[in-house]
């Protein structure tokens, strides 16, 4: 059986192939028919002969063993220092090997080459920053997990993810509709507090463009409703886009660059069709390297840059605080041990160090900041990322991951965590429930939402209560 | 033997490491991509410059990068053999007699007393390699049988060029030996893992701008390296 009705190499675009998937549990039987899946190895020679360029091959060549990276990488470290997860060792005897075999591989090693691409590596890219040679193994693994992906070999929940995208543009069934309707009821909720408090969708030449995560919409609404409050204060001129206001991608995950330049595209159509003068992205760390970082790449756009400028959540907000626009009461300040987590995708892969550590110096009482070790772009990874926290069949490995994490926050002391990145939010959710270790941990939004010194002009009249 | 060691067989290494080199410089740079590699090399020509730079110059440093300051017995092994590996070849005062006589020119040359420090230096730092590969685990999984091979093709001209020096024995053998092992390692060089005395630079240029215009360069962070 070359093919299976569930594990193949066709990717999903219709909703009815959705939940076909969906209904197979955990990707139970997907699994099953994954151990038969053919490889079509003159395809995956022939890709590799067409997308593997000297960059990658002279690093795989050129590699001295020398086995620096190994320490670098938290996965490494938190296995029992397993020789088989240094990083060299991981890209050598994966994509090496395929490379070496010149495509000539089976399903097992394949399942294996799966196995190490999503559960042995976040993408991180922590220990390019350590290779002597400047290798960076976790963009070879980006790489990897694209061929596997165009061969049928990838988790079952980033198939769908995959999917999702190419059905609804976005991470999650979520229609525009779904989108629009949310944010507008979620907004009217606040009405009464926040007189005046609007959401115009489709504004043209706005000075911000808002984009989200899905999963805001359909499991935090409350997040869309906070993003709404702060811009009001701030006397911000925005809008949200009815269509492109995804910025996440779970094809980045997966692999399905197809999927993946879908996504951008549709959020880069939103820009153009509605000439904002920025775009300002949620507190989403893989959203902003998908759309922002990496997505001008996937979209053909020989700049690297996304049609309208582009920023981080943590970037608007620290110039808001910086200019004035928010005002911070000094007595709500937040007068406990408090430490912050790095999202690789934007600190290491963007270098976005210091305006979280800005929005930190004016939200926190002087004192009670403290650093884990190592920060910024030296920072591991929470543990999640790359696609882990949601692949079901590595959960024991994740969970496993969390470790490093846990550690970095226990030396700190600190009990609340700031994490203005949805994926390390989700870790230090899971690790506190896996480890209890009685913390407690935050998005930017509603910490600051809590101590705003709000003027009188925008407060609700007395009268009106 | 002699003769033909230091005739035409001379002229031949050089050529094939110095020729192979280019056109592996050249194509490396050519197989670049800023689609696939998705870093846009030619649009930010300046940023993607300071960032190679930054790149190179900072791991060229002895302890001048995180990567070298926690590996601190590593980064001294290092840096005690590839110095001696690249001075002196370069610049033993022997070399350039050699150079003068075959090609017409020479570099400066450095003094008897020094050539030989570094020499035992650079055979200390192999052997602590050596060490190192075969005692540590995490070094241990990633040796193949090729590693050992460049070891050994690199330990050979120190190893013979020292005993020629001290005229340990037979003068004219080892000397022989020597020339033989060192061409051997010219050749080897376009080939073999050894093509990093070029690549490395190629390799840390392109993570460099990868930094310097797409990892934040242009949003005026330097990497921290
Ligand atoms: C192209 C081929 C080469 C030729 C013709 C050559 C020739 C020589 C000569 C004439 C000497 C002087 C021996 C003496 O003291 O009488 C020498 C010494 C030496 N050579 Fe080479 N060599 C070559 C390649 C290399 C290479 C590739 C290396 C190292 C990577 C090397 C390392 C040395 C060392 C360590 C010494 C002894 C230095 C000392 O005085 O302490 N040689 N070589
Ligand atoms: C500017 C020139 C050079 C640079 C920047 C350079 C850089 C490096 C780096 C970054 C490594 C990996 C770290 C390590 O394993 O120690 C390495 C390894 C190595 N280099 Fe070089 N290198 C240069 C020249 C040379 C030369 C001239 C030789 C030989 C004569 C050489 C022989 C080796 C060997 C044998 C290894 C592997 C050591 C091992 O097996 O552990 N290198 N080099
Ligand atoms: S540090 Fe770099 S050169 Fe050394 S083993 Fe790791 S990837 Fe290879
Ligand atoms: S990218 Fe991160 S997780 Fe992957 S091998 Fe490197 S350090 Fe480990
Ligand atoms: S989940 Fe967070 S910490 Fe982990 S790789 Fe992604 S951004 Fe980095």
């Amino acid at each position: 059986m070359p093919e299976g009705t569930l594990c193949n190499k066709q990717p999903i675009d219709t909703a009815e192939g959705i939940t076909t998937l969906l209904a197979d549990k955990s990707g139970k039987k997907y699994y099953e028919e994954m151990k038969h899946l053919e490889v079509d190895s003159d395809l995956l020679w022939k890709t590799i002969q067409n997308t593997c360029k000297s960059r990658i091959r002279t690093w795989l060549e050129i590699c001295a063993h020398c086995g620096m990276c190994a320490d670098s990488c938290f996965l490494y470290q938190v296995d029992g220092r397993k020789p088989t997860q240094v990083p060299a060792y991981k890209i050598q005897s994966t994509l090496g090997e395929i490379i070496k075999r010149k495509g000539k591989v089976d399903a097992d090693f394949m399942i294996h080459c799966m196995e190490v691409a999503w559960s042995q590596c976040t993408c991180c890219n922590r220990c390019g920053m350590y290779c002597p040679h400047g290798i960076d193994t976790g963009i070879m693994f980006g790489y990897l997990r694209g061929l596997l992906y165009q061969q049928g070999f990838v988790p079952w929940e980033l198939k769908i993810g995959a999917g999702m995208h190419r059905v609804y543009r976005a991470q999650m069934d979520v229609t525009d509709a779904d989108f629009v309707d949310t944010f507008e009821w979620m907004v009217e909720e606040y009405e009464e507090d926040f007189p005046g408090i609007t959401v115009e969708v489709d504004k043209e030449n706005a000075d911000i463009m808002y984009t989200v995560n899905a999963r805001e919409v359909k499991h935090y609404p409350e997040d869309l409703a906070e993003a709404a409050i702060l811009f009001h204060i701030a006397g911000e001129n925005w809008t949200v886009p009815s269509k492109g206001w995804e910025q996440t991608s779970l094809s980045m995950f997966a692999g399905d660059w197809a999927a993946c330049k879908m996504q951008v595209e549709s959020v880069y159509g939103a820009m153009e069709r509605l000439r904002p003068k920025r775009m300002v992205g949620t507190e989403c760390g893989h959203a902003h390297r998908a759309t922002v970082i990496e997505g001008p790449y996937w979209a053909g756009r020989k700049d690297g840059l996304p049609p309208v400028e582009s920023i981080h959540y943590v970037e608007w907000l620290a110039e808001a605080l910086r200019l004035g626009k928010l005002k911070i009461d000094p007595e709500k300040r937040i007068k406990q041990k408090v430490t912050l987590q790095d999202s690789c995708n934007y600190v290491r892969n963007q270098g976005l160090k210091n305006a979280a550590r800005e929005i930190m110096s004016y939200i926190v009482a002087p004192g009670y900041f403290v650093e884990m070790a190592p920060n910024k772009e030296h920072n591991y990874c929470c543990g999640g990322g790359g696609g882990f926290n949601g692949i079901g069949l590595y959960r024991a490995q994740r969970n496993q991951a969390l470790q490093k994490k846990r550690d970095q926050i226990l030396d700190t002391g600190a009990k609340l965590v700031v994490a203005p990145c949805h994926n390390c939010w989700d870790a230090i959710r899971d690790l506190e429930e896996e480890y209890e270790i009685g913390i407690e941990w935050s998005f930017l939004k509603p910490l600051v939402i809590k101590m705003l010194d709000i003027p009188e002009h925008l407060k609700p009249k007395e009268d009106d209560l | 033997m002699y003769a033909v060691l230091t005739g035409p067989v001379f002229y031949l290494s050089l050529a094939v490491c110095f020729i192979g080199m280019a056109v592996r410089f050249y194509l490396y740079f050519r197989g670049l991509s800023w689609q696939l590699d998705r870093v846009a090399y030619k649009a930010h020509p300046k940023a993607g410059f300071n960032g190679a730079v930054r790149s190179i110059y900072k791991w060229l440093i002895p302890f001048g990068t995180y990567g070298w300051r926690t590996q601190p017995i590593m980064t001294i092994a290092f840096f005690c053999f590839h110095i001696g590996a690249v001075a002196v070849p370069l610049f033993l005062a022997g070399h350039n007699v050699v150079l003068q006589q075959k090609l017409g020119f020479s570099f400066p040359t450095m003094g008897a007393a020094m050539a030989d420090f570094l020499s035992w230096m650079a055979i200390a730092g192999l052997l602590f390699l050596v060490l190192r590969r075969l005692v540590l685990p995490e070094v241990r999984i990633l040796t193949d049988k090729k590693d050992w091979g460049i070891l050994l093709l690199t330990f050979l001209p120190f190893a013979t060029g020292l005993a020629a020096r001290y005229q340990a024995g037979d003068y004219g053998f080892w000397l022989t030996t020597h020339i033989l092992t060192g061409e051997l390692l010219l050749f080897a060089i376009p080939f073999t893992k050894l093509s990093h005395i070029f690549l490395f630079f190629a390799s840390r240029a392109q993570l460099g701008m990868d930094f310097g215009i797409k990892r934040g360069g242009m949003k005026g962070t330097k990497m921290a390296w």
